[in-house]
């Protein structure tokens, strides 16, 4: 089986026509092939995002994921940039909506690509992921233990984030959610109340909720890591595209 | 989760930070997830130059207690120095 892939640092359209740095990786055949946009997290476009956008295409998708904070920050280090990004109030809503909508975009006019995109995010990206969906036109979105796309903020808690749960409606695609059960943010309540959402408004969704695993159990390199929920979870995330990536 | 909460502060002083010392003039402040630390969530402080651009630095990453301990140290050792000796208005 011919498996070579190309990884390499592009230049995409983003909000606003904004040139915006992104992380590429297809694999290298001529398709037709779906097509995934990673949403990076809040701690920065780092080197265990780009070792997702690397999987996909090892996996046969076409990959790309936007460095949300080429804006405030060109160049610099995952962790400064995110820092900067920070201290200037995060990513807005509607210019991450624009970046997605450019990186899909830029995957949909490869020659490889069947046209079919999907997205993904984890913690602060699994809400964008979703924010994502119901504002563009996708095939398949996964929400990875994103908080406050529903639940309720705490009393007194500085949120510069609203929940976006009502736009569950707006939703252009099917949705994929991966949770743990033991996190509060997004509490198995707030899972509950997304659910309900989604059959409200009569969306395809599935849900997985992982036993003895909490937030962030996907990243290998932090303590709350749980090998047989992520190793389930790529499975269960891999699955899903294949079914709604498909030409 | 990431909580999003920042604070920020305007400070007066220095850092070293990876290219040597520079001026600071921003203190930032969350709890979220650290970058290094080996716990999910941290108190993670700043201290920046935006001016001088993402590279100028300086970032700490500590426990709830460690940053609770840091801040009775602060109090205890500006408490045991004369009052206003580093102070910004000084001759």
């Amino acid at each position: 089986m011919y498996d070579a892939l190309l990884a390499e640092t592009v230049t995409i359209t983003g909000h606003g026509g904004d040139a915006i740095e992104a992380y590429s990786a297809r694999p290298l055949t001529a398709g037709p092939l779906g097509s995934v946009v990673v949403i990076h997290h809040m701690p920065g476009y780092d080197a265990g995002t780009k070792e997702m956008v690397r999987r996909f295409a090892a996996e046969g998708f076409n990959a790309v994921c936007p460095n949300l904070y080429t804006r405030e920050a060109p160049g610099a280090s995952p962790d400064d940039a995110s820092a900067t990004a920070r201290a200037l109030g995060g990513v807005p809503d509607e210019r991450l909506v624009g970046d997605v909508a450019g990186a899909a975009a830029y995957l949909r006019g490869l020659t490889s690509s069947n046209g079919r995109v999907g997205t993904i995010g984890h913690c602060s990206g699994g809400r964008q992921a979703f924010l994502a969906a119901a504002h563009l036109e996708l095939q398949a979105a996964v929400d990875c233990y994103g908080a406050f796309v529903t639940g309720t903020v705490p009393e007194g808690f500085p949120l510069q984030v609203q929940p976006i749960g009502h736009l569950a409606k707006d939703l252009s695609c099917p949705l994929l959610g991966i949770f743990g059960a033991d996190d509060q943010y997004p509490s198995p309540e707030a899972v509950a109340e997304l659910e309900e959402l989604m059959k409200a408004a009569g969306k395809e969704y599935e849900f997985h909720s992982y036993e003895g695993a909490g937030h962030g159990f996907f990243a290998v390199d932090r303590p709350g890591y749980r090998p047989q929920a992520a190793t389930d979870g790529w499975a269960k995330i891999l699955d899903f595209y294949r079914r709604h990536l498909s030409a | 989760m990431c909580t999003y909460l920042t604070e920020l502060a305007e400070i007066q002083g220095s850092g070293k930070g990876a290219a040597g010392y520079l001026p600071l003039t921003t203190a930032m402040v969350c709890v979220d997830h650290p970058q290094h630390a080996p716990f999910e969530h941290t108190v993670n402080i700043d201290f920046l130059n935006p001016a001088m651009g993402p590279s100028a630095r300086v970032a700490v990453e500590l426990t709830e207690e460690s940053a609770l301990a840091l801040i009775d140290a602060i109090r205890a050792a500006l408490a045991a120095a004369p009052p206003g000796l580093a102070s910004a208005p000084q001759s």
